[in-house]
């Protein structure tokens, strides 16, 4: 039973609706498109979309209370909700230095969460 | 008082690729005036990637690309000062700030920069009518709330604007758990980029309610709800379609405004159109030695366009300092935004500026067009044209003019951006 | 057992405190909001009237004029913004000068003495932005502008300095006598007291109510106002009226003290005493018509917009005196305008009233009529700031770029006699957040700084008390 999926190119102004008809993980066809760019990004978003996670994990003893953090790599899209609960089950203790590994290996996809931005020890914390 | 050689107003992208590319160009005595705690500016809280893939050719998040500034400002050596709120302007160019280890202090400049950046547009800007309740906020300041302070403002969100800020902020919220129910946009096209809508709206099954707008702020202490209209062709409220939607959260993602107190206070002429510094084609204002670059002389959608307009600022101001090509005032070509245009930057040229060998003009357009040309023409003769397929009032265009046609045109002449339409004849 | 007890702390219960408070007397304002001037007094125009307006031999007239008199004294004791900048009332034929005339009759019976009415040329010379349609005007030299807030904040803060006690949130919702004897029953417990002074303002009818009093009605009448940009502020140099109607003075266009140009109010008679919300409608209206004094308004300054409700009073002047149920249940209700400019003179012809129905005033002799003056960083000059800054390194700090207020004045505004307790009265207070960005950058920075001087977690910092936090809950 083939399905149709309609999607916007993301690459350039010209935002082209792209059609794409698949038969299971089968693309049939792609129309729409202008350019090279919108072919590809068709068929990546149909067989293995992928998107970088951004949010932050809690700091412990920082001048904040969170860092920065992504996956260094896209990873697949049907695991972003996982993904950030990965993220929520962090707490790292400061100093958090820009390219940290936060996390290794998220979820088994050779991908790891890194800080993206620092977050210095806290000085005159509490009991110290 | 103490003298330097270039103040730069602001530590934010601009400021600092400024002072970077001043230092160097020679300039050995640079200072940058920060108001915040850290250099960086709004980029300390753009946790969110898509930053620098034309200005460094990789994809970077906000905090990342800010890094590697900061990093060059580190690495030679130019002195900055945080926390240090600028007062004043004057046109003789002294600056006058406050801090909390100085006090108050004036220094006097050889030439100034200006980069304070922008602020974002009010709900009182709007003039939305209702209560005044708590949990309305403007995207950034919820961005701030969310990335920095690490709290979420709420857990029912409605967004008015499709800018990128609300976009971003619309998968934000999501992610951390909050229900985001529907960005509304008063036109019928966001001005957001695409790739935007598609990854933060659409990803996350979230509504885009084109030509919609917040007729109505309801809730006495805490927000309690919003309602909703489609508007018409002149972007009124249709009265029948008003619809209640339950939220406990407003944000406002509806625009930005360069921040030119400052720079009025100085005397410094202003554009209507940009809110920024009139400027000519190296940035300098209509006040010799004093440049302007990033958000605050117009607002760009992309940093790494920041970047490289402020490099241009930072180069002409030790120029200007090192008395380099440094151009009689008095003979300029004004630069016009034409047919379709809404502005352009810079907004005149200094005929005997013209020492590199192309200028180029950045500007946008006034509406969403399709199969257009985008021209740059002196009386009859046109010296660019650029075919598009789509132009659209969210992104910022440029055309590239050769200096040696310039130097054609004579002073006084007007060179006029326009958006040309198959067909139409001279 | 208080000897008096005030209902409401805005400006009328403020000015009453502080005149009670020069005697020997126990005193006690209640008022059920998180802050003092949170009705009426927060939001009006904001103007010292010259008093030529008020029907002669009406409590209005009389305490707008001793009210008028009064306030440059009253604005030097307690540290005010105040500006005599006059006004104007402006006329678009030329046959309203026969009701400026009139105006300028009524003033003079009343005791305006000043009033002038002036041709187009001097107009347009005193006033360069008004319309060209504009062809007489009465000029009234002895009006001005004041921070409202900070008139009723200071007067109160001055009364507790001198003994009286301040209870916020804290609602009356019965009242019984008995014994010479007011039994409160309030949300914070029972209170007694002898007097009973009903400064309720909005709700002084059912403050009457509560004690049998069914002699007069207050009636809402809302008025919207848009305030603009700073750039503005020079725009107008007086305060700018067009002629008089029944519903009021109209719609003024003026500077405000701050700096500010602040346009309004339109007058709607509504039911719902707590609606103070903006409309389109209203909000149009109100430009619309100050286009017609001043046309090249430009409604890009706009920053806010707000509403403020009159208590408009069913016998058309004051209500001041014994009720007539009890008389030592007093009455000061139905201010409407002229109630800001009259509020110093109602406080004194309150306590008047309280001693001729036998409350005993006795002089205090460490009464202070002045308060301690708090100069905020930036009216500071630039050695007086350098030392402040060398004092405490906090005055070096901007919090709010746009009005440039500091962290200490924002720490000082919650340290005060009556110190702020949200970030709306932080914003009242030190004018943090009243720019042009509208709290946007500084907002955050204020909710820390309150969360820290008071003891609280940010998701307990509030906008206006109540229900009205910022932030829910930490992201993790």
């Amino acid at each position: 039973m083939p399905e149709k999926r309609n999607l916007i190119c993301i690459n350039c102004p010209v935002g082209c609706l792209i059609e794409v008809t698949l038969d299971g993980d089968t693309i049939n066809s792609i129309k729409g498109y202008q350019c090279k760019r919108g072919l590809e990004y068709a068929r990546a978003e149909c067989t293995n979309p992928v998107r970088t996670v951004t949010s932050t994990v809690r700091v412990k003893d920082g001048i904040l209370p969170v860092a920065p953090v992504k996956t260094e790599k896209p990873i697949p899209k049907r695991l972003i909700r996982d993904c950030m609960k990965e993220i929520n089950r962090c707490c790292v203790q400061a100093p958090v230095k820009i390219g940290d590994v936060i996390v290794e290996n998220l979820l088994g996809t050779g991908v790891n969460i890194v800080a993206t931005g620092n977050v210095p020890e806290a000085h005159g914390k509490n009991g110290s | 008082m103490k003298e330097v050689d270039l103040v730069v107003i602001g530590g934010g992208p601009a400021g600092m690729a400024a002072a970077v590319k001043a230092k160097e160009k020679g300039v050995q005595d640079v200072l940058i005036l920060e108001r915040e705690n850290s250099l960086g500016g709004i980029l300390n809280q753009c946790i969110h990637n898509g930053f620098g893939l034309h200005y460094f050719g990789e994809e970077l998040t906000g905090l990342e690309y800010a890094a590697r500034f900061i990093d060059k400002v580190h690495r030679m050596n130019i002195p900055y000062c945080l926390e240090t709120m600028v007062l004043n302007i004057g046109s003789d160019k002294t600056v006058t700030a406050v801090n909390s280890t100085e006090g108050v202090f004036t220094i006097k400049a050889k030439s100034i920069i200006l980069a304070m950046g922008c602020r974002e547009r009010t709900r009182g800007a709007l003039n939305i009518p209702g209560t005044r309740p708590s949990g309305i906020y403007t995207a950034g300041t919820a961005q701030k709330y969310v990335n920095i302070y690490g709290y979420m403002p709420g857990k029912s969100v409605v967004i008015l604007g499709s800018g990128d800020i609300g976009l971003i902020m619309a998968r934000r919220l999501t992610l951390e758990g909050a229900e985001v129910k529907m960005v509304c946009e008063l036109l019928p096209y966001s001005s957001g980029l695409t790739r935007n809508i598609v990854q933060c709206l659409d990803d996350y099954n979230i509504p885009l309610k084109l030509n919609h707008t917040v007729v109505a702020v309801h809730g006495k202490e805490r927000l309690e709800g919003v309602t909703v209209a489609e508007v018409d062709q002149n972007r009124k409220p249709i009265p029948e379609t008003a619809e209640f939607v339950p939220c406990d959260t407003l944000l406002l993602s509806v625009g930005l405004i360069p921040e030119n107190e400052l720079s009025r206070d100085a005397g410094i002429e202003l554009d209507p159109v940009t809110s920024g510094p009139v400027v000519d084609a190296r940035m300098e204002t209509s006040v010799e030695g004093i440049f302007a670059c990033g958000n605050v002389a117009h607002v760009h959608d992309l940093v790494d366009n920041v970047s490289n307009e402020s490099e241009l600022a930072g180069e002409s101001a030790a120029e200007y300092i090192l008395g380099i090509n440094v151009p009689d005032r008095s003979e300029t070509i004004v630069v016009k935004a034409g047919n379709g245009i809404r502005y352009t930057v810079p907004q005149l040229i200094r005929k005997q500026s013209l020492s590199r060998d192309t200028v180029k003009i950045f500007f946008r357009v006034a509406d969403v067009y399709r199969n257009v040309r985008l021209a740059a023409r002196c009386g009859n003769n046109i010296l660019v044209e650029r075919k598009r397929i789509k132009v659209t009032p969210g992104e910022m265009e440029t055309l590239e003019l050769k200096s040696q046609d310039l130097r054609e045109i004579n002073a006084g002449e007007e060179l006029v951006i326009e958006l040309r339409t198959d067909g139409e004849g001279h | 057992m208080y000897d008096v007890v005030v209902v409401g702390a805005g400006v009328t219960g403020a000015f009453i405190a502080r005149e009670l408070s020069k005697y020997r007397l126990s005193i006690l304002v209640i008022d059920k909001e998180s802050d003092v001037a949170m009705g009426t007094s927060k939001a009006n125009s904001a103007i010292v009237h010259a008093g030529y307006d008020a029907v002669p031999g009406t409590l209005k007239a009389l305490l707008n004029i001793r009210g008028n008199k009064m306030m440059k004294r009253i604005s030097e004791e307690l540290d005010v913004s105040f500006k005599m900048t006059g006004s104007l009332v402006v006329c678009f034929s030329k046959d309203g000068i026969f009701e400026l005339e009139e105006l300028k009759i009524r003033g003079f019976k009343n005791g305006v003495e000043d009033l002038e009415i002036i041709g187009a040329d001097r107009l347009r010379e005193m006033e360069p932005n008004i319309s060209p349609n504009a062809v007489v005007a009465l000029y009234a030299p002895s009006a001005g502008i004041i921070c409202p807030y900070e008139l009723t904040l200071h007067a109160m803060e001055n009364a507790v300095e001198n003994g009286a006690e301040l209870k916020l949130e804290c609602e009356l919702s019965g009242i019984s006598y008995d014994r010479e004897v007011f039994r409160l029953e309030t949300t914070k417990g029972v209170i007694e007291c002898r007097y009973l002074v009903n400064a309720a303002g909005l709700y002084s009818d059912t403050v009457a109510e509560m004690a049998g009093d069914h002699s007069f009605r207050i009636n809402p009448r809302k008025g919207e106002y848009v305030l603009l940009d700073k750039i503005y502020g020079s725009f107008v140099n007086r305060v700018i009226f067009q002629l008089p109607t029944d519903k009021g003075k109209g719609v003024l266009v003026t500077p405000t003290v701050d700096g500010n140009l602040l346009v309004g109010p339109n007058a709607e008679d509504i039911d719902d005493k707590t609606d103070t919300s903006t409309t389109s409608r209203g909000l149009s209206e109100v430009i619309n018509v100050a286009r017609l004094s001043v046309p090249s308004l430009d409604t890009r300054g706009i920053i806010t917009s707000f509403a403020g409700l009159r208590a408009t009073g069913s016998t058309g002047d004051f209500i001041i005196g014994p009720s007539p149920v009890n008389n030592k249940l007093i009455h000061a209700a139905g201010i409407e305008s002229p109630g800001l400019t009259a509020a110093p003179a109602i406080g004194e012809m309150v306590a008047d009233v309280l001693k001729k129905n036998g409350l005993k005033l006795e002089d205090k002799p460490d009464y202070c009529p002045y308060i301690e003056k708090y100069t905020p960083s930036r009216k500071m000059s630039e050695s007086q700031w350098n030392e402040a800054v060398k004092k405490d390194p906090a005055h070096g700090r901007i919090v709010c770029r746009c009005e440039k207020i500091t962290e200490a004045d924002i720490v000082a505004s919650i340290r005060r006699t009556i110190g702020a307790r949200n970030v709306d009265a932080v914003k009242r207070r030190t004018r943090a957040g009243m720019g042009r960005c509208q709290g946007g950058f500084c907002s955050p920075r204020v909710v820390e700084i309150l969360s820290k001087e008071l003891g609280i977690p940010f998701e307990e910092v509030t906008k206006s008390g109540g229900k009205s936090v910022f932030l829910l809950k930490k992201t993790k």
